[in-house]
């Protein structure tokens, strides 16, 4: 099954990408992936600031600044993975260190 | 004839009781179809039904009824292109009926099932209503009724929750030794809040406490190295032993006036060594602890030798494994009656101004009655008030009411 985790929470933390790389929990989280060999893609992405939602209404293309939803948390990455089943996505979504203060929803690909 | 009749169909009521679980399991394990098991399940039912009072009552009905489904799925794949590869793993594991039972190192196949059924992936509510449909083999009109909501909406739960099983790739299997106790902690709460629906109700046939307890000995005896369903298990038993005497005339019954020499001493008894099972194995959980106070107040002699000394303690060790507000609750009672009413009362009013059981109306209750045992009538009227306002059902309100006309 494919799977993707998108990696969520609220900003208040934001570690940058040097500090992020040198969390030893973000590590073990790569290194746990690596060896399940099962990330097919993945990335980080910037703060909601940065965010432009395209929402098309009766024809019309609606552009809004923001995410999609009016949550509390943010997308603050993703990553695709291959695994066996719903039990194999949420170990790996438990490593991942996002998951202690955001949250990382686990969605199922429609294939 | 009608008395062979009516045997035989007490025949078939029995084996749908006692093996619809397996069935379905069975057939889920072999096709990863849910309602084709579920609907294969059925037809060997009616199959039964129609055959058995002919050709008598099979010697082995489950492995009977687990043989005719089988068949039925194999029928109806064959229509079915993609039913191709299903087929040949049927064809694999097609046994035959008279075979005795393989000797335990295949998993009993309803263990999958119910670990399944209750995944936390799943909204509880859907845990409840899947694990009471295919393994205890209610009818969504059933379950509908049992929890007080429309049968169509009941029918989407159920469709919703089986969805999601295929579409989000929930494992049919019994989880691995490092997710086990979670996992087990959530079918013990399935099967608990079975029990905890069932036991107000006052109903005829297919009870919801009968049904949990049913299930509880099942889990008991697929995982006979695990404390926690027998502490499970003891915990509905020892409960359901006290049950006639809850409710006198629609007026709820305390403990204390219960009528004790109604308990039904079988179940104290099983209950009990059930618990002491459990116990021996010295790892303990919250299921254990409270059947321990169960156990503490279905043995003691009257109300005044329950031993609230030992309850409290119990009491104690349960708010460490399992903190609830509620057990707080419990616990101050249990203080009141071993150390005395100031005391309890202390630790009552320290949860009040916590504003953790805003609302529940024990919380007042609890408070009442600890007022009226030390003569304060005044403010003991205010709180059973306060109660009455709270409480959900009209055997509390008619106990509350009571009450203050006794003050």
């Amino acid at each position: 099954m494919k799977y993707v985790l998108l990696i969520c929470d609220d900003e208040t933390v934001s570690p940058s990408n040097e500090e992020l790389a040198a969390d030893p929990v973000h590590q073990a989280w790569l290194a746990d992936l690596d060896r399940r060999g099962g990330a097919l893609v993945g990335a980080r992405l910037r703060p909601v600031v940065d965010a432009t939602t395209v929402r098309v209404r009766d024809g019309e293309t609606l552009v809004s600044d923001g995410p999609f939803a009016e949550t509390k948390d943010f997308v603050g990455g993703f990553v695709i993975v291959e695994c066996a089943n719903l039990d194999e996505a949420i170990a790996i979504a438990s490593g991942h260190p996002y998951a202690r203060w955001g949250g990382v929803e686990i969605r199922p690909v429609w294939e | 004839m009608t008395a062979s009749r009516d045997r035989v169909r007490a025949a078939v009521d029995a084996a749908f009781r006692d093996e619809w679980g397996q069935v379905v399991a069975t057939l889920i394990g072999l096709t990863g179809d849910w309602d084709l098991a579920e609907d294969c399940a059925q037809d060997a039912i009616a199959a039964a039904l129609a055959t058995w009072p002919r050709d008598g009552v099979p010697r082995r009905p489950g492995a009977w009824l687990t043989t005719a489904a089988r068949n039925r799925a194999t029928d109806r794949l064959r229509r079915d292109a993609a039913g191709a590869a299903k087929l040949r793993q049927l064809a694999v594991l097609a046994r035959d009926p008279e075979e005795p039972p393989s000797s335990g190192e295949i998993p009993d196949e309803r263990l999958r099932l119910i670990f399944t059924c209750c995944h936390p992936a799943l909204p509880f509510p859907a845990r409840v209503a899947l694990t009471l449909r295919t393994l205890a083999g209610l009818s969504t009109a059933e379950i509908a009724r049992a929890f007080l909501t429309a049968e169509p909406a009941m029918a989407q739960r159920l469709v919703r929750a089986k969805r999601k099983i295929a579409e989000a790739g929930i494992p049919y299997r019994v989880p691995p030794a490092g997710l086990l106790p979670r996992r087990l902690a959530a079918v013990l709460a399935v099967l608990y809040l079975i029990f905890n629906r069932g036991y107000d109700e006052e109903g005829t046939g297919r009870t919801l406490t009968a049904e949990a307890i049913r299930l509880a000995r099942l889990l008991v005896r697929l995982m006979p190295e695990e404390p926690e369903p027998r502490g499970l298990l003891a915990l509905m038993l020892l409960h359901e032993a006290r049950r006639a005497t809850r409710v006198d005339d629609g007026v709820l019954v305390t403990l204390e006036n219960q009528d004790r020499s109604r308990w039904d001493r079988g179940l104290i008894a099983e209950g009990v060594a059930t618990l002491d099972q459990a116990l021996a194995t010295r790892r303990v959980g919250p299921y254990q602890v409270q059947a321990a106070i169960a156990a503490c107040h279905a043995t003691a002699p009257d109300a005044t030798g329950t031993d609230w000394p030992q309850i409290a303690i119990l009491y104690g060790e349960l708010a460490r494994l399992a903190p609830s507000p509620v057990v707080d609750l419990n616990r101050a009672v249990a203080v009141a009656m071993a150390d005395g009413i100031p005391a309890g009362l202390a630790l009552v009013d320290e949860l009040a101004a916590s504003g953790r059981l805003d609302g529940y109306h024990l919380l007042p209750a609890t408070r009442a009655d600890l007022l009226r045992r030390d003569g304060r009538a005044a403010e003991a009227r205010t709180a059973y008030e306060e109660a009455l306002r709270l409480a959900p059902t009209e055997a509390e309100r008619r106990y509350l009411t009571g009450r203050l006309e006794e003050l």
